[in-house]
């Protein structure tokens, strides 16, 4: 047996993969499959889960209204879609403006002098030391109505004398895109970095020497080299955006409400954990749709542009 | 072509400075003309300034003094994409997120090429390294050969005045070196391109170039023909790096036109040989340099000018040769003698401590400047 184990290479996989392997299924399958039959349940009067099999929640996520206002029995409520559509469209810019801050940036750390390459890359890290929470409230500090930027802002205007009226930026989707902008910028930074730091300098030489100018040589050699780097920080930047409640929370305030935020609500406030089920699981769903159709597309980064 | 030379390197030199802060001349006031068409190599140990040099040319440094000359034309600071030459690095530098054909399109696509064009041409160049039927691969699915072969012609596609090969072949196993070697220079020869090709084997040089220079901590030691560099080092350093040697030290005593005769103290007695340069000086310190093919073994034992007595330390059969090592007073000495008449008489091969008479003929005793 012993013998047979110490031969058998797919054995000893399967043997080391044992442990994650009850882990997800404790922590994941499981609470998934709990989740799904949740969802599928109905609210007692009295906030407790009544088992059944019925697509309400969906429905009800999807616009369907029963309370309508001119006595019609049913109507579209758009709503619960507009928090969905809107956590997409927030999960889409924050990852863009994301993208376009953490290339240059991590280029200019991958062509760095080596020995200041982990200086600033020390740097990008440094903010990840203080809490999430923290540092999202650090932006409520700085956005505030009376807040240090609307107070530099008042300072100069009153050097050039103009008159100011103090600007009203939290509690507005702006603050939640740089909140949520701020919170992710690191986890685009390192993949991005890492795979223009392997682009070996002879490639760059080599493309200058076949007639390719600086822009060029980004174009055909760079840009495509490094595209792991950004599949790889658009995923850890996408999808935990998507579903995060804590920024929108902290500086969207009511106005700005996500799915994640919906989640929470119906969990403690609304005390309906049949519907959040259901959204947690639509909030699943969209996400690894987006993910699956963007790793297609941009499969292992080749040929973008080449093509 | 407007000028008669396709490289030329005047005075060059460039300085580094090094992570330990002190300041190094890779290239020392290196100036050498390299002729159109010309297959020409630098050779030199690991750091002499072989890939420096190389890179003075394509562009990627700039000399800190000096200047370099393509087809007549002085280089300023032109940057790469604008020399009229192409190089091969060492590690090949292929893209490997692009097919072959792609790799080799690459240079064309820059300068503007249409489609057509393109596919011609590479279709071409892979005819030429014997790629055809390959240029859908990846770089990485071929190999370290094949790789070699694509690095070539994504070069050569682009039909430079100059092609720049640095250690082209040093990753390949020593057969495959030697049919890419027959394989560069039928190339080379069929196209009538310069070759500027680096390495540090000194059997790859003599057996592909047309001029080598041999380098040296950043300068040209010497600068001419296989066989010259061969026959007729400048310098002991020279002599000592191309092929084998027996050197023994002495002192000038006469000089005459091309031939001089040198005191060896070891030995307690003159040798007469051929000068190597034509500014010694009558006492000079000086090395006299013997190649162990060109020292002969007399039959009898002799004695008189050019015969010395020596004592056979080991004797190696090595098939073609026999490699004998003989110790004269104090000094090894190296002789090669060629097995030309089969034989296997145990008598007839030279045993320990047997007694021999080395022959030195004037005409293959070198008496080199001691630099
Ligand atoms: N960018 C650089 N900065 C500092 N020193 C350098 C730099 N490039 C080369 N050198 C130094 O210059 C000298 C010549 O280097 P070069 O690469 O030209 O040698 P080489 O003859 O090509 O050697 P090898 O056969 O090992 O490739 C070496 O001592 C090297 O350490
Ligand atoms: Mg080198």
């Amino acid at each position: 047996m012993l013998q047979r184990f110490r031969e058998n290479k797919s054995m000893q996989g399967t043997f080391l993969a044992l442990p994650t392997t009850l882990w997800l299924f404790v922590l994941l399958i499981i609470p998934l499959f709990l989740t799904m039959v949740v969802s599928f349940g109905q609210r007692s009067p009295d906030g407790d889960v009544i088992y059944s099999f019925s697509f309400d929640n969906y429905a009800r996520l999807f616009g369907y209204s029963t309370d309508c206002p001119d006595g019609q029995a049913s109507c579209f409520d758009s709503l619960y879609v507009n928090i969905l559509s809107r956590s997409l469209t927030l999960a889409f810019n924050t990852t863009l403006i994301v993208i376009l801050l953490a290339y240059p940036l991590a280029y200019f750390i991958a062509r760095s002098h080596p020995n200041r390459r982990n200086m600033f890359l020390f740097m990008v890290l440094i903010p990840l030391w203080t809490n999430f929470v923290i540092r999202v409230y650090a932006w409520m500090m700085l956005l505030r109505k009376e807040g240090a930027i609307n107070i530099v802002i008042g300072w100069v205007m009153n050097l050039l004398n103009i008159p100011y009226t103090p600007l009203e930026m939290l509690y507005t989707p702006g603050a939640v895109l740089v909140g949520m902008v701020y919170e992710f910028l690191p986890f685009m930074i390192l993949p991005i970095y890492t795979s223009l730091e392997k682009i070996d300098n002879s490639l760059y030489e080599a493309a200058a020497d076949l007639g390719a100018n600086a822009f060029r040589t980004f174009l055909r050699i760079t840009l495509p080299l490094s595209m792991p780097g950004v599949v790889a920080g658009t995923i850890l930047v996408f999808i935990p955006v998507m579903g995060t409640f804590i920024v929108s929370d902290i500086l969207g305030g009511r106005q700005v409400i996500l799915v994640g935020n919906l989640i929470q609500r119906q969990f403690l406030d609304a005390r309906d954990p049949t519907f959040g089920s259901a959204a947690s699981l639509i909030l699943m769903v969209m996400t690894l749709i987006v993910t699956y159709f963007y790793t297609r597309k941009f499969g292992f980064g080749e040929e973008i542009i080449a093509a | 072509m407007t000028s008669e030379f396709a490289v030329e390197m005047r005075d060059v030199v460039k300085k580094f400075i090094t992570p330990e802060g002190n300041e190094l001349n890779a290239v020392d006031h290196v100036t050498m003309q390299i002729k159109n068409g010309e297959f020409f190599s630098m050779l030199g140990s690991s750091g002499c300034g072989k890939t420096t040099s190389l890179r003075m040319i394509a562009g990627f440094e700039w000399p800190t003094e000096g200047e370099v000359y393509i087809e007549g034309k002085s280089t300023g600071h032109t940057p790469p994409f604008q020399r009229k030459v192409n190089t091969v690095f060492q590690s090949y530098a292929l893209f490997q997120h692009m097919t072959v054909f792609q790799n080799i399109a690459f240079g064309l696509e820059m300068e503007g090429a249409k489609e057509s064009e393109i596919k011609k041409r590479v279709g071409r160049a892979l005819e030429m390294v014997q790629l055809t039927g390959m240029e859908r691969r990846r770089p990485r699915q071929l190999s370290g050969g094949q790789q070699q072969r694509v690095a070539v012609a994504r070069a050569l596609v682009k039909t430079p005045d100059v092609l720049l090969l640095d250690e082209p072949l040093g990753a390949l196993d020593l057969k495959l070196r030697k049919e890419m070697q027959l394989e560069l220079k039928a190339l080379q020869q069929q196209l009538g391109i310069t070759f500027i090709y680096v390495t540090h084997d000194q059997e790859e040089a003599l057996t592909m170039s047309d001029r080598i220079a041999v380098m040296s901590k950043g300068r040209v030691q010497q600068l001419a023909t296989p066989v010259e560099i061969y026959e007729r080092p400048v310098n002991k350093f020279v002599a000592d790096f191309i092929g084998e040697s027996n050197f023994l030290e002495g002192k000038i005593k006469h000089i005459s036109g091309n031939e001089a005769l040198v005191h060896i103290p070891v030995l307690n007695a003159e040798i007469r040989g051929m000068p190597m340069s034509n500014n010694f000086v009558n006492g000079e310190e000086v090395s006299v340099s013997i190649r162990p093919e060109k020292i002969r073994i007399a039959e009898q034992a002799a004695k008189g000018e050019g015969l010395f007595q020596a004592k056979v330390l080991t004797s190696v059969y090595i098939g073609s040769d026999t490699h004998v090592y003989a110790d004269l007073n104090g000094t090894r000495l190296k002789v090669m003698e060629q097995n030309r008449i089969s034989r296997l008489d145990p008598s007839s091969f030279y045993t320990k401590d047997q007694v021999i008479t080395l022959v030195f003929m004037p005409e293959n005793t070198l008496i080199l400047k001691k630099d």
